[in-house]
């Protein structure tokens, strides 16, 4: 399982060589990779289906407890097929509408890299793993989005996504996290049998935590308004990461933990109530809109919210219905996500108000959509007939609230079917319209993709057997925790509740249909349309404001670029925390002895005091700089009598260069005036008074303190035997403590790129700073 | 600066104080000195050189872009660190090889690439400011 993430990694770092070769059949020899992974997984259905599950584990960071483990049981065998499966068509389809592209190397390289991500997402058995495939989708998902990168909306849509669903993701890891600290592990597989994790007082923190990050994953209200925002991308990224795997990633984690961290009231009530809050929303907000692609968005938003729902039921139905649904859903509207990306390649637009009578240009993508719009209405015998069977009788089995639970999905459902009325009719039937490009028939490679899916979606509707005891049954089970549970589907369950809603909501939804052009600019609609469409996203472009506006705000508080307060600032912190510390945490004790101070040794001091008094007073920049050099040639001197001689070695060396460096930055320093006002002189007199203080007071603290001589004798001990070296300051600073010296070296470096920069960048400025 | 004295005298001084900065260096290891001491001498040899004859002479003379001097270094110095993970060791643990010559035996090991990485940023970094200062100044 490992292997086949690498080759779809490998796949799209190879890519871009590989069109350079290939031209326009890229797609086509691209799409045997998913294709070849698909095959593969089906060989484990007989497998799976016999209840067995495959693990695999590749140990990574062991003490951390991350492997690359993965697991290969029903959900991720399912969701791993609809990826790879879709993944095919999506490559080939993808060669067709970007074809002649300037660009279309980095769209193979970027889609093949989430593929790889999301087969990553559904395999993986490591929630680390997991989480990293996750975050891996989320910034495919950000590239694949701003594609068109030089459209300003592209971009904005683009780190819209990004932003909603990364931070989701954070909030998500804080979540896994504390679920391995409530079940001991961080293998998935394993936390299956956890017990009582339900008890723990981490449990409603987990829980929102996780499902934040599922939420804005895959769109549920109120963050749904990325989604529509994402459909900036070139189609084939819609009709693949939009619609059919990426934004089922939350769905798809929500099914895998259902069993660990679900059955609880507070799991029923947040994604029951949130999913059909999103299913209701979402559905009619299709409605809203006349861009075929938001409005197949919405409807994603709402099939995402019928998912959640049912997962946060958690009965058997409900288990069930998610599988059938998930799937049923994957394949029709993979199909007319496509075929709207092929009616606007070819007419030119998107919007229903221009499009109609392009059934006779268009005759194969008018059947095929017309086909996966059938099941997208939930009409038998095709497979969403089926899907919304199943969801009706789900709701009318729920422990709580089975009334208003139907009623939602009804009325939902309606606007569903209306909705997929308008895709499949209004462009198709009708009067000819006059569009921007003169409309003829999609190459073979764009309706390839939504033939096979919408045909299979009647084969599994007509013949379910082919699917319902191995993979749809063992799926279900996975989400339900139940390894033994086995069903049949079947089109026809009698005349029974579910199939006379069926019947209201399909009558209901052709009435919507009819009178949709009517209703569509209604102040109703428009109204909504504002309120829960783009109130969300409002309130996410306030808080984005907001943050960029605090963020300048303490910017330029803090990074004011003056020199003289970035030193006040630090000057004053030290003496503020440091004297509160030594004054208030530590008993202070001090005793001078000055009976042990030799006379030369007074005399150094006196020369060190005087000649800093002279540096303060000098009214020259080369007098102040000469006072400060035998200040520190005095310094060196004392080292030189405490017998350290390669700190005094430095200390000159050092002295001298500074005096050259300041001698040579002197000159562009226009003349050494004094100009300071008489309260910034008190202030700077306080602060540079208060550090010289501080610093003597610790000092002589310091002395008073036991000296630990483990740490002196060791490297006195080892210095020749381990380093073989006998000067115990150089041995610290390349062996025992390189990794200091290594972090000095690099600030050094740094400070040097920073000056360069400075004087060379910054030509301009220099000079024009006026003085305190 | 155009003077004689100074000219002449740093042609003697010069080449000086480049062998004492490497001496400097090499005797770090039993004795006062090391990568930082050598690094401070020789970048104070190519300065002098420069005061005496100019910058630009002084980087054809060093044949390498000090900026690139200090990458240089910083690559030293992560790279000796890195030699030991091979060896299965934590990053910067010093590795040793012990070749008898004359008699003697040699110390040469990472912590010795290490200390050509530290004198390498040292004279790469003075040499940039004051070369960046210096062009400033003729201009």
């Amino acid at each position: 399982m490992l292997l086949s993430v690498i080759i779809i990694f490998v796949a799209s770092l190879l890519a871009p060589f590989l069109h350079k070769a290939l031209k326009g059949s890229t797609g086509w020899v691209l799409s045997l990779i998913p294709l070849g992974i698909f095959s593969w997984l089906l060989t484990f259905i007989p497998a799976v289906s016999s209840g067995e599950v495959i693990r695999e584990s590749v140990t990574w960071v062991s003490y951390l407890g991350i492997n690359l483990s993965f697991y290969l049981d029903g959900l991720s065998l399912l969701f791993g097929l609809i990826i790879t499966g879709i993944g095919t068509f999506i490559l080939i389809y993808g060669g067709g509408y970007l074809h002649g592209h300037p660009q279309i190397s980095r769209f193979y390289l970027s889609i093949l890299l989430f593929m790889g991500s999301m087969v990553g997402v559904v395999l993986a058995d490591n929630i680390i793993t997991m989480f990293i495939f996750w975050e891996m989708t989320s910034i495919s998902s950000y590239l694949l989005i701003g594609f068109n990168h030089e459209k300003e909306d592209s971009r904005k849509s683009a780190l819209q996504a990004l932003l909603v669903t990364g931070s989701g993701g954070l909030a998500m890891l804080a979540g896994l996290i504390l679920l391995s600290v409530i079940t001991g592990t961080m293998e998935m597989s394993e936390m299956l049998n956890a017990t009582g994790v339900a008890e723990s007082p981490l449990y409603l923190g987990m829980l929102i935590l996780v499902l934040i990050g599922c939420f804005t994953k895959s769109a549920q209200f109120p963050f749904h308004f990325w989604l529509p925002g994402a459909m900036a991308a070139p189609t084939p990224v819609s009709a693949y990461l939009h619609s059919a795997t990426m934004v089922k990633a939350g769905v798809y984690l929500m099914a895998r933990l259902n069993p660990v961290v679900g059955g609880t009231e507070i799991w029923f009530y947040l994604l029951t109530g949130f999913g059909a809050a999103t299913m209701l929303f979402g559905a009619w907000l299709a409605l809203c809109h006349t861009d075929l692609k938001k409005i197949l968005a919405y409807t994603t938003v709402m099939a995402l919210g019928t998912l959640t729902m049912l997962i946060g039921m958690g009965h058997e139905y409900a288990m069930k219905a998610a599988a059938v649904f998930l799937l049923a859903h994957s394949m029709y509207k993979g199909a007319l996500f496509m075929i709207a990306g092929a009616i606007d390649h070819e007419a030119g637009t998107r919007d229903v108000k221009f499009l109609g009578g392009l059934r006779k240009l268009m005759p194969l993508s008018a059947a095929f959509a017309a086909l996966a719009a059938l099941s997208m209405a939930g009409v038998a015998p095709l497979f969403g007939f089926i899907g919304k069977e199943l969801i009706y009788e789900a709701a009318l089995t729920s422990y709580a609230f089975p009334m208003a639970l139907i009623a939602i999905a009804v009325i939902a459902n309606i606007a569903g079917v209306a909705a997929s009325g308008i895709v499949a009719i209004k462009p198709f039937y009708g009067e000819e319209k006059e569009t921007p490009k003169h409309a003829h028939e999609a190459p073979l490679s764009m309706w390839l993709g939504p033939a096979v899916l919408s045909v299979s979606s009647l084969v599994f509707g007509v013949l379910p057997f082919l699917i319902d005891g191995s993979l749809i049954s063992k799926a279900s089970a996975a989400i339900g925790g139940t390894p033994d549970l086995v069903f049949k589907l079947s089109l026809w369950h009698g005349v029974n509740a579910a199939l006379i809603l069926s019947i209201v909501t399909f009558l209901s939804g052709v009435g919507v249909f009819l009178i949709w052009e009517k209703i569509r600019d209604g102040a109703g609609l428009q109204g909504y349309a504002r309120w829960i469409g783009q109130g969300p996203e409002n309130g996410y472009q306030h808080t984005l404001d907001g943050m960029l506006a605090f963020a300048g705000l303490q910017t330029r508080f803090f990074q004011n670029g003056y020199l003289r307060y970035y030193l006040i600032t630090i000057l004053a912190t030290t003496v503020l925390l440091l004297g509160y510390t030594l004054f208030n945490k530590t008993e202070l004790v001090m005793s001078a002895d000055f009976s042990q101070i030799y006379s030369y040794e007074w005399v150094l001091a006196v020369i060190i005091v005087i000649s800093a008094f002279v540096a303060l007073r000098a009214q020259s920049g080369l007098v102040a700089i000469a006072a400060l050099g035998v200040m520190g040639y005095s310094i060196a001197l004392i080292y030189v009598l405490f017998s350290a001689p390669d700190l005094a070695i430095t200390q000159v060396l050092v002295e001298t260069l500074t005096v050259i460096l300041v001698a040579l930055v002197l000159i562009h320093i226009p003349q050494f005036k004094v100009e300071a006002k008489t309260s910034s002189k008190v202030r700077d007199g306080l602060i540079a008074g208060g550090i010289g203080a501080l610093v003597t007071v610790f000092t002589l603290a310091l002395l008073q303190l036991d000296f630990d001589p483990f740490m002196s004798e060791y490297f006195a001990q080892n210095s020749y035997e381990i380093a073989y070296g006998r000067n115990i300051v150089n041995v610290i600073l390349v062996d025992f403590r390189a990794l200091d010296t290594l972090g000095e070296i690099v600030v050094i470096g740094v400070a040097g790129v920073g000056i360069f920069a400075l004087i060379k960048l910054g030509k301009s400025l220099f000079g024009k700073e006026e003085n305190a | 600066m155009n003077s004689l004295i100074l000219k002449t005298a740093t042609r003697i001084l010069f080449p000086t104080l480049l062998i004492f900065s490497i001496f400097l260096f090499l005797r770090g290891h039993n004795e006062p000195g090391g990568g930082f001491i050598g690094g401070l001498v020789g970048a104070a040899a190519f300065i002098l050189f420069a005061v005496a004859y100019g910058t630009n002479v002084t980087k054809e003379l060093l044949r390498m872009d000090p900026k690139i001097m200090v990458g240089l270094g910083l690559f030293l110095g992560a790279f000796s660190g890195i030699i030991s993970m091979f060896a299965g060791d934590p990053f910067l643990t010093g590795q040793w090889l012990l070749p008898v010559v004359g008699g003697n035996e040699l110390h040469i090991g990472t912590p010795l690439i290490f200390d050509i990485g530290v004198y390498l940023v040292v004279v790469g970094f003075t040499l940039a400011a004051i070369f960046a200062l210096e062009e400033e100044e003729v201009e």
